[in-house]
């Protein structure tokens, strides 16, 4: 029997839930077949990927802590992403968000103020606006591309964490290691127990995530971005500004990265160092697109592509395959999950028998 | 020895019995998902016979010439091309038999000259020199004057259009198959592609001539197939039938009518546009030079031309989608809002109705309750930034009820809707939402003509509670049908204001081939 591939008359809503599926489907034969080529069982190598890491409280706490920063800048990225503004520089807004919080973690004449974390968690929104600032200025006023200048700014962000830590900042204590001196405790995040990292910012996210929902199903404003996206045209035929667009959904996307920039330092690491971020602010973008731009799917999204990092780190240590698969693993999600989206707006039917001498 | 007419008025029973068919098509059937665009059809053509193919926006038409000239294929069916059985076969099969064709929309390449398009469908090695010639030959044998140096992007639509016809001729088609062409010619153009046409055919062409145009039909075809949603509704004789009698076949019942009261009208124009000169910005957008318009409360106003003279610059200067730099080059209700932009001109009372249906005029992924915010918030239906689903919905289906559009309910995506039944939506969303001043480009383009006739008939009704409607059409009968007043648009100069009771439509029809170049009788330039 052959097969055509047919436009369908409306996108099909079972698929706009079954294709994430289907993506994870195809991403666990692939992979097994790659482990079993590596000389692993795959049946084994999977439960140590993505079983195992779950099993003990502290596995949970690790996960959930990862799975925060990923959901809380993946939430401020949809917002632009929605209306076609591309952030791909949320890197660099944690990397200034974390350095503004830690600034004011470290100078502020009363350590000890219970002031001392929320003016950490406003700097560091601050600074993510501020870095996200400059390409919105960029865009709205001379239409340059947000896409580069977000990226390049990722870089300048980067060399200047690693100027001050290296120099400025450098905690003379320290040995000379590139990162400043411990946090005080004022300005750190509550652990939930002693015996876990898993801390109170977790909060934030959650508010996050409900606000996140709200401006984008609820908000006139929020409509008016997802017209933007959708069909600029109409937008501007409607009178919706896109430059209000560009500057919001640019700053959301910038705050939020910044806070979750805030919380790494004062959370895991508790004070400033080179490596403040394992690439969150990139991993964020396909957390957005896994969760196909929706609150709850970012979630999901979030929480997947953390295990992928402790499953990673855990087969590492385990069964000493290579650091470089949970990129891999990243990689075929997105790419299977891009790829089952075409059943979303298509099907396959068998095709019609050719008639003799027809015109087929 | 009978005398020429004798031979002239026995030629078509010649025709009809001794030759084999130029073209056959035995029960040809095509489904998309949802619609049948072909349920067994069959026709013939004759060598040397002009045959209509007549049917509204959406009847199959375009489908079924496609699956002729190989474009797309059909389910299932014959066809059978000077006797013998054309299998499976693609356009280039289509055109080695010699079937050509000229589409609604042209394909041409803007930026290098006539010849060199032409070039492009020629197979094999050419000469530019000697296909410039033959070009030139071909161009003047059937009254088509082209220069096959010109650019493209420099050539007016009708000439456009000469340039494909011309493509086609140089191939010698046997069968020569024309989607509407003439939606973008002026009457005077018209009667000249039809003497081309005739002239082809009594060389032994067949043209298949597809169309919506009843009296076009009647002075130009020998024969016409009527489809009506996929599916004969009858053959006839055009010259022999009349209107009413195709009108039926095509429509299914009569068709409907409007009703055009004496109006009563404000005593300050709503909407004037005051010496409006802005040169384009594009070097394929047309400058507008000098335009003066205006529109009263309780009139119908009409922009008659071919398009492409300025109506899409001009249009969105006045929707406020583009801004122009004098403020007070135009008012609204007496206001200056030449620099304001598209929200604040609604907001003092506009509404408007783009041409271009998915993507401007409505969001084509959203539901139609979204679509209805698009230019419905402002009806009460946000509080604290928050939008008021509920409001929405009912303004939405409020529309679906008031417009008779055609859909499963507010819920469904605007791109799932046909083109007529989305345009009705938007016409009448913008109706609701109570304009002072309503501007609508193209109301009718690809709606059936029940929806038109409604849609014409809520534009004057709009008008006769006081609002005042600018139209902007390339239909001349539309715009005769419902408007007061008209304007003419030509190379981005407007004319004088004409009431339509003391014009006719040769008068239109020469001002759309140019205002100020009336003395000279060749019109390509402007045509």
């Amino acid at each position: 029997m052959r097969f055509q591939i047919e436009r369908r008359a409306e996108p099909s809503s079972f698929m706009r839930f079954g294709a994430p599926v289907y993506a994870t489907f195809s991403t666990l034969v692939v992979s097994s077949i790659m482990f079993a080529l590596l000389g692993h069982n795959p049946a084994d190598t999977l439960f140590a990927f993505f079983i195992t890491p779950l099993m003990t409280i502290n596995g949970i706490s690790e996960w959930l802590l990862k799975a925060s920063p990923l959901i809380l800048i993946g939430c401020g990225l949809a917002i632009g992403f929605r209306a076609n503004v591309w952030n791909i520089g949320a890197e660099g807004q944690l990397v200034i968000g974390a350095v503004c919080a830690s600034g004011v973690g470290l100078f502020y004449p009363a350590p000890e103020s219970t002031l001392l974390l929320p003016l950490m968690v406003i700097a560091g929104m601050a600074g993510g606006m501020v870095w996200a600032a400059i390409p919105a200025f960029l865009r709205a006023r001379m239409n340059t591309n947000e896409i580069l200048v977000t990226l390049m700014m990722t870089y300048i962000a980067t060399l200047l964490l690693s100027l001050l830590v290296h120099g400025p900042w450098r905690d003379p204590d320290g040995y000379n290691y590139p990162q400043t001196a411990l946090l005080p405790d004022a300005a750190m995040f509550e652990l939930f127990d002693p015996m876990y990292r898993l801390n109170t910012s977790i909060l934030i996210t959650v508010v996050a995530v409900f606000a996140m929902w709200f401006f984008t199903e609820r908000s006139f404003f929020g409509y008016k971005m997802s017209v933007g996206g959708a069909a600029p045209l109409a937008a501007r035929y409607a009178g919706f500004k896109q430059s209000r667009s560009i500057w919001v959904g640019l700053l959301i996307s910038g705050g939020l990265a910044g806070i979750a920039g805030m919380a790494e330092a004062a959370g895991p690491l508790g004070q400033l160092s080179a490596q403040i971020s394992p690439g969150y602010g990139f991993a964020a973008i396909i957390v957005a697109f896994i969760g196909r731009l929706h609150a709850v799917g970012i979630v999901l999204g979030g929480l997947l592509l953390s295990l992928l990092y402790l499953g990673g780190e855990a087969v590492q240590l385990s069964l000493g395959l290579p650091s470089a698969l949970t990129s891999i693993f990243q990689g075929m999600l997105l790419f299977f999950l891009l790829a089952s989206d075409f059943l979303i707006f298509y099907r396959f039917t068998p095709s019609p028998k050719p008639t003799k001498g027809g015109v087929t | 020895m009978p005398s020429f007419r004798e031979i002239q008025e026995e030629l078509p029973n010649v025709l009809e019995t001794n030759m084999t068919p130029r073209l056959e098509l035995r029960h040809i059937c095509k489904r998309y998902p949802g619609v049948i665009a072909n349920d067994d059809v069959s026709l013939s053509i004759m060598p040397g016979e002009i045959h209509a193919v007549l049917g509204e926006n959406g009847a199959g038409k375009s489908t079924l010439m496609k699956i002729i000239y190989g474009a797309i294929r059909a389910d299932e069916g014959e066809m059978v091309f000077d006797g013998n059985p054309i299998a499976s076969h693609g356009p280039s099969v289509s055109r080695a038999l010699g079937i050509e064709m000229v589409y609604q929309h042209f394909a041409l390449f803007e930026s290098v000259s006539v010849v060199e398009n032409i070039a492009l469908s020629v197979s094999g090695k050419f000469d530019l020199t000697v296909l410039a010639n033959r070009v030139r030959d071909v161009s003047k044998k059937y009254g088509l004057p082209i220069d096959p140096h010109r650019f493209v992007y420099n050539l007016s639509v009708g000439e456009r259009q000469r340039v494909e016809i011309v493509r086609c001729l140089m191939q010698k088609p046997k069968l020569l198959i024309l989607d509407e062409p003439t939606s973008v010619l002026t009457p005077q153009a018209v009667i000249k592609l039809f003497e081309t046409l005739r002239q082809l055919a009594a060389e032994g062409c067949s043209i298949l001539y597809i169309s919506h145009k009843l009296d076009e039909v009647q002075v130009l075809c020998d024969s016409a197939t009527v489809l009506r949603n996929g599916l004969i509704t009858g053959t006839a004789k055009p010259k022999q039938s009349t209107p009413i009698e195709l009108a039926r076949m095509m429509v299914g019942a009569d068709l409907p009518e409007t009703h055009l009261d004496p109006s009563t009208t404000s005593d300050t124009p709503f909407l004037n546009v005051n010496h409006l000169t802005a040169p384009s910005d594009n070097p394929f957008g047309i400058s507008l030079n000098d335009v003066l318009l205006s529109v009263f409360g309780g009139e119908v106003v009409g922009i008659a031309g071919v398009s492409g003279n300025g109506q899409a610059e001009l249009i969105s200067f006045l929707s406020g989608e583009v801004l122009f730099k004098g403020a007070d080059t135009i008012t609204l209700g007496g206001k200056d809002v030449g620099q304001l932009d598209a929200g604040y001109r609604r907001e003092q009372g506009l509404a408007f109705v783009p041409e271009e249906r998915l993507g401007r005029g409505a969001v084509p992924p959203h539901h139609l309750s979204d679509n209805a915010m698009l230019t419905g918030h402002r009806l009460g239906m946000v509080k604290n930034w928050m939008i008021q689903r509920g409001k929405a919905n009912d303004f939405a289906a409020q529309i679906i009820r008031k417009f008779n559009v055609k859909t499963t309910g507010y819920e469904s995506a605007a791109n799932s809707l046909s083109g007529g039944n989305l345009q009705k939506f938007i016409v009448g969303r913008e109706i609701e939402l109570g304009p002072k001043v309503l501007i609508i480009s193209q109301p009718t383009w690809g709606v059936d003509v029940g929806a038109a006739a409604f849609i014409r008939q809520a534009l004057i009704d709009l008008s006769r509670t006081g609002a005042a409607v600018l139209i902007i059409s390339e239909e001349l009968d539309e715009l005769f049908e419902v408007c007061d007043r008209l304007y003419v648009i030509c190379q981005g100069q407007l004319s004088k204001s004409l009431d339509r009771k003391n014009t006719n439509v040769e008068e239109v029809g020469l001002l759309m081939t140019g205002l100020n170049n009336n003395s000279n009788s060749d019109n390509s330039k402007a045509v």
